[in-house]
């Protein structure tokens, strides 16, 4: 049985775990513990460890999707986890933009430990105050030949077109070496 | 315990504040990646400070805050050689050259100039040797420390933010590829053009660092503007090779890695 990873990132409540659990086969294997922090409390329980999800895609390949935990004193599991990754997502809440440095610390930590194919995601775009995909490239200081891609983590297939998104990326990438 | 360690750990605002609160008397010794700084405390106060690399003599320290010109630099350096600070700062004084206030004034903003450049190393250690004083030939000051703790304060903020923007000097620059920008054009300080010098998809951040002689804060700091600038982008060292760990995937084999993504992407459309 061969398997492959792809890993999800990105700031505190960006919607990683619901990313996974939108998409997975199995229950994801969450390792969410209540909030202490009181300035970390717009959510009851958040990722300490890793989000764990799986794809089987034939009798002998498996997906798996880890998620990793946002809140930087866990950052310590951010390089366990990339290690030998296919590709990573980075979740960002588009109505957070005081996340958006964090989104970014993330993603350039992420991009020195891999320099495998990636693609930014704008999640939770169906609320009401989400910013618009320009101006949050702008603010997240992106190529423009990087996907920044529109997400609405709890919509199964918003979340199969990022996945296929990151895929055709890791795919162009292959066929451009 | 002796009070030393590593600027990694303790900053020298952190190291400042334990000071100023405990009253201490004694000498700070940093030894940073290119210098060692002496700076000096008495009941917590700062009164002297100097760089081994600079001329810390008081003639130096005129010349520097221009209360004394080149041509009198020279001629001091010759004829009073034999004079120490205290003995040339009361030949100065008496021949009506200058003022207690100018002397002592020339000498806090250098001692302040030495302390703000401090705030600047994050690489080195320290130590504290209590009781230690200045030279005796050297004039002290008096001068508090909150404010310089404010300041440093303020630096350490900074830091902290650039680190966020730019965690790492072991990654690349690139011009952007934003046609219409003509860098001749875009007005830059000298260490910003030293460092445009060598922006190349070859050298990381910390070769840049140390070819141009900055330290880690003063990289960051100028990277930062130009990235602001829209100038220069971010990117993985070149010739740089990367160790990872490809556990099940192909790496080799190219049709064979197509073929898996390939399985990947039908898999995922029939979801």
């Amino acid at each position: 049985m061969q398997t492959v990873k792809i890993v999800v990132t990105g700031p505190f409540s960006s919607g990683k775990t619901e990313f996974i659990q939108s998409i997975s086969e199995i229950d994801v294997v969450s390792t969410e513990r209540k909030i202490s922090l009181e300035s970390e409390k717009i959510k009851n329980a958040t990722t300490v460890a890793m989000d764990f999800g799986r794809i089987t895609i034939d009798k002998e390949l498996v997906l798996y999707m880890f998620g990793t935990p946002g809140q930087r004193r866990f950052d310590f599991m951010w390089e366990i986890l990339s290690e030998g990754m296919l590709g990573f997502i980075v979740m960002v809440d588009s109505a957070r933009p005081e996340t958006f440095r964090e989104a970014r610390y993330i993603l350039e930590t992420f991009r020195a430990y891999a320099p495998t194919p990636y693609v930014v995601t704008a999640n939770k775009q169906d609320l009401d105050d989400a910013w618009d995909l320009e101006d949050m490239r702008f603010a997240l200081r992106l190529d423009p030949k990087i996907k920044l891609l529109p997400c609405v983590a709890h919509d199964k297939n918003s979340v199969k077109k990022i996945l296929l998104e990151l895929l055709y990326t890791i795919l162009a990438e292959m066929e451009a070496k | 315990m002796a009070l030393k360690g590593n600027l990694r750990d303790f900053t020298i605002t952190q190291l400042l504040n334990l000071v100023n609160l405990a009253c201490k008397t004694g000498t700070l010794v940093v030894e940073g990646p290119a210098d060692v700084a002496k700076i000096t405390f008495r009941e917590g106060k700062l009164i002297y400070a100097q760089l081994d690399h600079l001329d810390n003599s008081l003639a130096g320290i005129l010349r520097r805050s221009k209360k004394i010109s080149s041509r009198q630099y020279s001629i001091l350096s010759e004829r009073a050689a034999n004079m120490n600070d205290k003995e040339l700062g009361i030949l100065l004084i008496n021949a009506g050259y200058l003022s207690q206030f100018d002397i002592i004034e020339s000498l806090q903003q250098y001692f302040v100039g030495i302390v703000r450049q401090l705030f600047t190393w994050v690489e080195g250690v320290f130590h504290f040797e209590v009781n230690s004083l200045q030279p005796f030939d050297k004039i002290p000051v008096r001068m508090d420390l909150e404010n310089l703790i404010i300041e440093g304060s303020r630096q350490l903020r900074e830091w902290e933010q650039l680190q966020q923007e730019i965690p790492s000097l072991d990654m690349s620059l690139k011009f952007s590829d934003r046609p219409g920008i003509n860098i001749r054009n875009v007005n830059l300080s000298v260490e910003e053009w030293r460092v445009v010098y060598y922006v190349n998809p070859k050298n990381t951040m910390r070769q840049i660092a140390k070819a141009t002689k900055l330290n880690d804060l003063e990289i960051r700091r100028i990277v930062y503007s130009l990235l602001q600038a829209g100038l220069v982008e971010v990117i993985r060292p070149r010739e740089q090779t990367v160790t990872t760990q490809p556990r099940a995937f192909p790496k080799t084999n190219k049709p064979e890695q197509k073929s898996l993504i390939n399985r990947i992407i039908d898999r995922i459309r029939a979801i």
